[in-house]
């Protein structure tokens, strides 16, 4: 009478009797133990992991500290262009700690950014978007864009003076879509400028959407990482060197050793990232603003709109351009660049450590291009600073257009088929 | 070759350094410096010649000074600039000031110390009187740095075309009479000509020089200077009344994180023994 | 990797492995508990919240004798009444009837526990919350107003809980103490500081 088991309408094979104690009694009706198995303890990751590969981890713990502060900072937090500057000053005098939940949620977004630029540079040196990764690459670039929005949403909300107004020129700047531009920005605004209405509606995606969309990739981009394995800085396959045990022979299980090195790196961030929310929280304007200490005044624009530091690049080129149509574009292109690296780079190796000397001229040039036209984007938009713009930003664009050439061209060095590694 | 340990220790060190230098930038724009120029005989001749470069030698830690800046200011500024978001009774709290002189020296008759700061001039009688309303001071030295409040206050000259009789170089065409006028005195501002080439054409300008004291005030010129410092660290407390307490918990914090990150390192490194 | 440690007879690394491992699960666990304490405290009552709920003050020369007034205190009502020599004769005579007659259960400060529960017995100061579910009694000064021996009180509508005219439960009602009596005082003899006594601000 009894079925086989597997067979349809029973208990899979895969289940194990209910052992007992609370723990059985979990495990029967949750996949805990399996879980911890096969993702931290079976879960065999590259042993030659280097100070790049403590980002990703870091980006999740920084991900962690905004949900909670910024839960938090709602409690307190009230919406609207007649309350929201002063409920900011309210949070920051009269709710106890207030202010150290406000610096946490500011310094954490500026935090956010560095953390994941890191990570995303990681992923140039070694290859990281290379086949099989090319969908775990663009998993990343979908948090970093909805990062980007959470971001510029999250600072129009204390409705201070560069609220207003970087709200107000990143929005018109829908309006140079062709055709459906200008009534595109009407609709974003929800009315002829910038307003109560977008206020009101940039909290509730920047509260509730984005932060449940953000979870949603930041999940998406961990399963597609399980599913191909770590790269590693020498950017060869670790599975393709299997031990008698059927395990590669460079990998060593996630948990104890990356959990308890992770543990470390979250430490020495934490020590930074206090530094900064305990003794220069601001860091000298760029991570709080100076002209958002004024309310948001729609007659009065400050001397210098700036986007805040984490923007400035892009920002540098658009404004490097002198028609803001071509201008807007590029500026998305920039963007966008990213999304074509895994088919762009044709290179016979993945990490720079094997790439021949052109790879790693133009990884150079590009990152000090970044860093330079981040720079450009704080500074007024004249003179030698947008000669200087147009130069970096031709550069940048260069990486991206020439590296199907440059990594055909050049000649690498033999890949070893092992790590290197050395113990530490 | 330099072991992993060494190349972590030198990134850490470089990353603890960037981070303090990009604030302390930051910071000591806003700090320290040479402060005002001694009012000696031979200098007054150049008097503020260099006053775009005047830094304040400011420090909100230093209590007595913002005592005497809440002073100053509800003796000066309260008339017409309000504080909206500080409260009497914090104001007391914070600064040490106990409630029954609170309350005889500072709080208007009538208002209660739980209340906001306010200044008794209706918004509208001041637009009308001065073209526009005196703007709150909560987070004026936010907004505009410690500097800018500094010279602001020390460069009122007297400019005998304007409504208020004065003139700022800090603020120029400001709505702001010179109220400090009885305790700085009264200069005037001597400027000098200067022309430059522009495209072929020979341009005149009329630029800052000096100025000069017609009138003494109460004050000599080093009791004003400590006067505005004063009012200037009180207005940084306004800004941030909680900034102490900031700085305080912050030592404890990185010094636990540090010990922490320390236990840390020694876990990890006991573990990766195992990695060969 | 961990057992090919011990086979090589390292037995002491394990017991060191251990204790750091604990030593840092433990300072984690005092750091994530120190991390737990600004976020629980801003829960509390904020510097607006704590000025709102500031001593209230009231002038009571425009109160006549048998009247009620309300005011407020920490977002409760707060019922002042100045009784009349009747009323205050009313106060006794029905300890029998009542559920905590000398206030050993009630809340109070220590000025209010007496029969009349006040300072003095010409004025009565109450939160103007029922003890039952904290609806707001309505007053029922006269004798006889409810039922013949009714001596004058408060009257619950909710739930049916009655108070004498010092505040005191009646047996039979749901509630199961006397209406609370905030902290107060007089600085002048007639005015009233609800909120703040010889212990200092509540």
């Amino acid at each position: 009478m009894a079925a086989p088991e597997g067979a349809p309408g029973t208990i899979p094979a895969r289940v194990p009797p209910e052992q007992p104690g609370f723990w059985g009694w979990l495990n029967r009706r949750l996949p805990v133990e399996g879980f911890i198995q096969d993702q931290l303890t079976g879960y065999y990751a590259p042993k030659n992991f280097n100070i790049w590969y403590f980002f990703g981890s870091l980006a999740l713990v920084v991900l962690v500290v905004q949900l909670l502060t910024g839960i938090f900072l709602t409690m307190f937090y009230k919406v609207g262009e007649l309350t929201s500057f002063d409920s900011v000053e309210y949070i920051m005098r009269e709710v106890d700690y207030g202010w150290l939940i406000r610096y946490l949620h500011s310094t954490g977004a500026s935090a956010f950014f560095i953390v994941v630029y890191l990570h995303m540079f990681r992923a140039f040196l070694y290859g990281s978007y290379r086949k099989p990764r090319e969908l775990l690459w663009l998993f990343g670039m979908a948090v970093y864009l909805a990062l980007m929005a959470e971001a510029f949403m999250g600072y129009v909300l204390p409705w201070g003076n560069m609220s207003f107004w970087g709200a107000q020129v990143i929005v018109n700047l829908f309006g140079t879509i062709p055709g459906i531009g200008p009534g595109l920005v009407e609709w974003i605004r929800g009315d002829y400028g910038i307003a109560d209405a977008t206020l009101n509606r940039f909290f509730a995606l920047h509260v509730v959407a984005l932060p449940l969309a953000l979870l949603l990739l930041v999940a998406l981009h961990l399963v597609a990482l399980r599913q191909t394995g770590s790269n590693n800085p020498d950017g060869i396959e670790i599975k393709d060197q299997p031990g008698p045990d059927g395990k590669p022979l460079d990998g060593i299980p996630f948990h104890p050793y990356y959990t308890v090195k992770d543990v470390f790196g979250i430490g020495v961030f934490f020590v930074l990232f206090a530094i900064v929310v305990f003794f220069v929280p601001t860091l000298g304007g760029l991570f709080l603003e100076t002209p958002n200490f004024d309310p948001a005044n729609a007659m009065s624009t400050p001397e210098h709109i700036a986007p805040v530091w984490y923007f400035t690049p892009f920002y540098a080129i658009l404004r490097a351009v002198p028609d803001q149509r071509m201008g807007a574009l590029l500026m998305l292109l920039a963007v966008v660049a990213f999304l074509f690296v895994p088919w762009l780079d044709h290179s016979p190796v993945k990490s720079i450590r094997y790439k021949g000397w052109m790879s790693r001229l133009a990884l150079a040039l590009f990152a000090v291009s970044f860093v330079a036209l981040g720079y450009l984007g704080l500074q007024p938009a004249e003179g030698l600073y947008v000669v200087l713009a147009r130069i970096f930003a031709a550069i940048y664009f260069g990486f991206f257009i020439l590296m199907p050439v440059y990594t055909k061209l050049e000649i690498c060095r033999p890949v070893p088929q092992r790590v290197t590694y050395h113990a530490h | 070759m330099r072991t992993d340990r060494q190349r972590h220790g030198a990134w850490l060190l470089a990353a603890v350094l960037a981070v303090t230098a990009l604030g302390g930038s930051g910071a000591r724009a806003e700090e320290s410096g040479a402060g005002a120029a001694a009012a000696g005989a031979e200098e007054a001749a150049k008097l503020g010649a260099d006053w775009q470069h005047w830094h304040v030698n400011s420090s909100v830690s230093d209590l007595a000074s913002v005592q005497r800046g809440a002073r100053n200011f509800a003796s000066y500024c309260l008339p017409c600039h309000s504080l909206k978001y500080e409260r009497w009774s914090r104001l007391g709290q914070d600064l040490a000031i106990p409630a029954p002189l609170l309350e005889r020296e500072l709080i208007p008759p009538g208002d209660k110390s739980t209340q906001y700061i306010l200044t008794s001039m209706p918004a509208t009688d001041a637009e009308t009187w001065f073209g526009k309303t005196p703007p709150d001071l909560s987070l004026m030295s936010r907004a505009r740095g410690r500097d800018y409040l500094y010279q602001f206050l020390k460069t009122f000259y007297v400019d005998p075309t304007r409504q208020t009789g004065a003139n700022n170089l800090r603020l120029p065409t400001t709505a702001m009479p010179h109220v400090l006028s009885e305790l700085e005195g009264l200069k005037v501002a001597v400027f000098r000509d200067e022309t430059r080439n522009e495209g072929g054409q020979v341009m005149h300008s009329q630029v800052f020089d000096h100025f000069e004291q017609v009138a003494p005030g109460r004050l000599t010129g080093a009791e004003y200077d400590g006067f505005v410092r004063d009012l200037v660290n009180f207005l940084d407390y306004v800004g941030e009344p909680t900034q102490s307490a900031r700085r305080a918990l912050g030592v404890w914090v990185v010094l636990f994180l540090l010990f922490f990150t320390w236990l840390a390192w020694l876990m990890k490194r006991e573990y990766w023994k195992d990695v060969h | 990797m961990a057992d090919q440690a011990v086979a090589a007879g390292e037995a002491v690394d394990l017991t060191r492995r251990k204790f750091l491992t604990r030593a840092t699960i433990a300072a984690g666990a005092v750091g994530a508990a120190f991390v737990a304490v600004p976020f629980i405290e801003s829960w509390a009552p904020s510097e607006r919240a704590r000025a709102q709920g500031a001593p209230t003050e009231l002038d009571l020369s425009k109160l006549e004798a048998g009247q009620m007034t309300t005011t407020v205190w920490r977002r409760s009502p707060i019922y002042v009444v100045r009784r009349t020599p009747d009323m205050v004769a009313r106060i006794g005579g029905h300890d029998a009837e009542l559920k905590d007659p000398a206030s050993e259960q009630s809340d109070q400060p220590a000025y209010a526990k007496n029969p009349q529960r006040s300072r003095s017995a010409e004025f009565l100061v109450l939160v103007g919350t029922c003890t039952h579910l904290g609806c707001l009694p309505k007053q029922r000064f006269s004798a006889g107003e409810l039922y013949p021996s009714w001596p004058g009180g408060f009257f619950c509508p909710c739930h049916g809980s009655r108070f004498d005219l010092a505040g005191r439960v009646f047996a039979g009602s749901p509630a199961s103490i006397n209406l609370r009596v905030p902290p107060y005082y007089y600085p002048q003899p007639t005015t009233l500081v609800v909120g703040l006594d010889e212990k200092g601000v509540a």
